[in-house]
């Protein structure tokens, strides 16, 4: 059997071709969007296995340390490590800002660790280059995201860090890289104040007679020194020992130390369902729009090249073409129309993707799904068409 | 009696319904032979298309009786399920243009019909191209419609209406767009084929060139058809 639409195809293909690069644009853009978010759901994964945790120790009532603050005190720690089942449970705060570099800054993830090797909570896994954070001030360790460069000294807040290591694929849960540095210059700049607050602070604290009062020395001092300081880390990264599982280490942890304990499972859920929710909703709502708009510029090309055919259409209907062979001719050009425009828009995506600034996972079951619904979309926007052509009368083709 | 070619008894065609109704065909009686040329001459109006069209089994008459070959087609209703089918098997059309396919080259739209009729792509060329040679333009069989003149392009036109070895061609002005030379041609080449393969042949015109050429012509007045000799000296 001779295929007509293959033949109208070969005979115009540079319309087809210039049409369904066009619309391979749009569905590269399509495809984009859905690797943005799988982008998203892949560093929040990356953000919970970089941990190297099983369980997130953190605030009473709390969804932290990611999708809401969390503060409880840092030697809260020392008793994690004495329940039952913990294998290693460390400290880590974690601060979004603008690490400076010279004159400009790199949006970061400040990630406040205590200096150890590798397989401690909250320590990279992996360095790519230079070495782990040995001292107790001022050393960092940088995702290369971040663009700095071994031996680079960086801003942050008022100190300068020296970069000593350089690490792959860490990052936030909104793509943000991360930067590590000693817990203890994390906790000093998360609630760190300028000169001008301190002194203001110290003369408020001064002025103030419950903490000023005569006879009683060394009060003062203290109480300015207890504000100077701040004894708070966002969360207790917690390793179990092996044959023990979450839930069972968890539980004693929520009941005798009055905390919230969260399982990998539990934080997935918080960091997927919860922190890039609204994000995957506002790209789920772009890819019903440029499925739509992809459907109505399919449907719009078809029906055009339909109708400037209704001539030949006549004539085939006239000489006793059925109506189901016109029907799968038109049906044919769409698909090959959307297939034209899947080859494009995935060859698109798959170069223009590492280009973007965030992390953007191209899947190939997305692909696979992306490629169906193209080729059902095509099918539905043909329906048009298809009505058009079997509504030609063949007496068309009979002058007069 | 005729045994094929086409007969046409009492055929009318009423469009609409009450005071509106127009009566464009009343009461129309005809007679073709097969192996036989005949012309349909009328003004504007006068029915010629509709005609056309009832005998294309594309528009249904509203009483008469239409017998093709052996086998009546109409007898104050269709006598026949798949008019399609009739179309594609039993009648050709040659259009005032020649229609061509523009995607499909000068092969492929003369063997299209059989192809769709379910015949073997090699066997359909195969007579499309045996067809090609009768009528002059095989050395243009592998080109496309927009590449072939007009003279070509009407031959080409001919030779898929003819592919299906149908009882009857339906030509519709085909020398309109020609001029003397290449319309006394289509002419010469519709009678030859006609004669070649037993095909009743309707050429529905205004083209005075040709109207010499007819042995018979049917005269489309009003909704009804006169019968007159014609010269029919150009291929004696």
């Amino acid at each position: 059997m001779i295929s007509l639409a293959g033949r109208d195809i070969l005979h115009a293909w540079g319309k087809f071709v210039f049409t369904g690069v066009g619309l391979g644009l749009l569905i590269g853009v399509t495809l984009t969007m859905a690797g943005v978010y799988r982008g998203m759901v892949d560093d929040a994964k990356a953000l919970l296995d970089n941990s190297g945790a099983d369980l997130w120790v953190v605030q009473k009532d709390t969804l932290g340390p990611y999708a809401e603050s969390s503060s409880i005190y840092d030697d809260v720690y020392r008793g994690i490590l004495g329940m039952p089942g913990v294998e290693r449970a460390a400290n880590v705060t974690y601060l979004t800002m603008q690490v400076r570099r010279g004159e400009s800054d790199v949006r970061a993830m400040v990630v406040g660790v205590v200096p150890g090797g590798p397989g401690e909570p909250g320590q990279p896994g992996y360095l790519v280059a230079g070495r782990r954070i040995t001292r107790g001030h001022y050393e960092a360790v940088a995702d290369i995201a971040t663009g700095f460069q071994l031996g680079e000294q960086i801003q942050i807040r008022r100190n300068l860090y020296t970069v000593v290591g350089l690490t792959r694929r860490m990052v936030s849960s909104s793509g943000d890289p991360m930067v590590f540095i000693p817990l203890k210059d994390a906790q000093e700049a998360q609630f760190l104040k300028d000169n001008d607050a301190i002194v203001q602070q110290r003369r408020r604290t001064a002025e103030n007679p419950a903490f000023n009062r005569p006879g009683v020395p060394g009060l003062l001092n203290a109480a300015i020194a207890s504000q100077s300081a701040n004894p708070y880390v966002n969360a207790v990264l917690v390793q179990i020992e092996p044959g023990y599982s979450p839930d069972d280490v968890a539980e004693p942890i929520r009941r005798w130390k009055r905390l919230q304990v969260y399982t990998r499972e539990q934080m997935e859920k918080i960091l997927v369902g919860k922190l890039i929710a609204t994000s995957a909703r506002q790209i789920g709502m772009f890819l019903v729009i440029l499925a739509i708009v992809s459907a109505a510029i399919v449907a719009f090309i078809i029906y055009t090249l339909t109708l400037g055919k209704v001539r030949e259409i006549a004539v085939l209907k006239l000489i006793g073409t059925r109506n189901r062979t016109i029907a799968f001719m038109i049906l044919q050009q769409a698909v090959g129309l959307g297939v034209i425009g899947f080859v494009v828009g995935k060859i698109s995506a798959t170069f223009w993707a590492p280009i973007f600034p965030k992390y953007v996972l191209l899947e190939p079951g997305d692909a696979a799904r992306g490629f169906v619904a193209v080729v059902v979309i095509c099918v539905l926007a043909s329906v048009l068409a298809i009505r058009a052509a079997l509504k030609v009368d063949p007496a068309e083709a009979i002058g007069g | 009696m005729l045994t094929k070619g086409i007969r046409i008894n009492g055929l009318k065609k009423r469009y609409g319904k009450g005071e509106t109704a127009v009566d464009a065909l009343k009461g129309v009686d005809m007679q073709v032979a097969p192996g036989e040329v005949v012309g349909l001459i009328g003004p504007s109006g006068s029915g010629k298309s509709t005609l056309l069209k009832c005998l294309g089994a594309v528009i249904e008459p509203t009483a008469g009786q239409m017998t093709l070959g052996d086998e009546v087609i109409y007898d104050d209703g269709w006598k026949i399920s798949d008019l399609r089918a009739l179309r594609r098997d039993k009648i050709g059309f040659v259009f005032q243009a020649p229609y061509l396919i523009p995607f499909l080259d000068v092969t492929d739209n003369i063997a299209l019909l059989p192809m769709l009729a379910g015949h073997p792509n090699n066997e359909s060329r195969q007579r499309a191209l045996e067809l090609l040679k009768a009528l002059d333009v095989a050395h243009r069989a592998r080109a496309m419609p927009s590449h072939l003149s007009g003279g070509e392009q009407q031959r080409v036109a001919i030779a898929r209406a003819l592919i299906n070895r149908p009882p009857v061609i339906l030509a519709d002005e085909p020398t309109a767009p020609l001029d003397s030379e290449r319309a006394l041609a289509v002419i010469r080449i519709l009678n030859q084929m006609a004669r070649q393969y037993e095909t009743a042949v309707i050429v529905v015109t205004h083209d005075e060139k040709i109207v010499p050429t007819f042995r018979r012509i049917y005269h489309i007045r009003d909704g009804r058809t006169n019968e007159e000799a014609g010269e029919g000296r150009a291929f004696e």
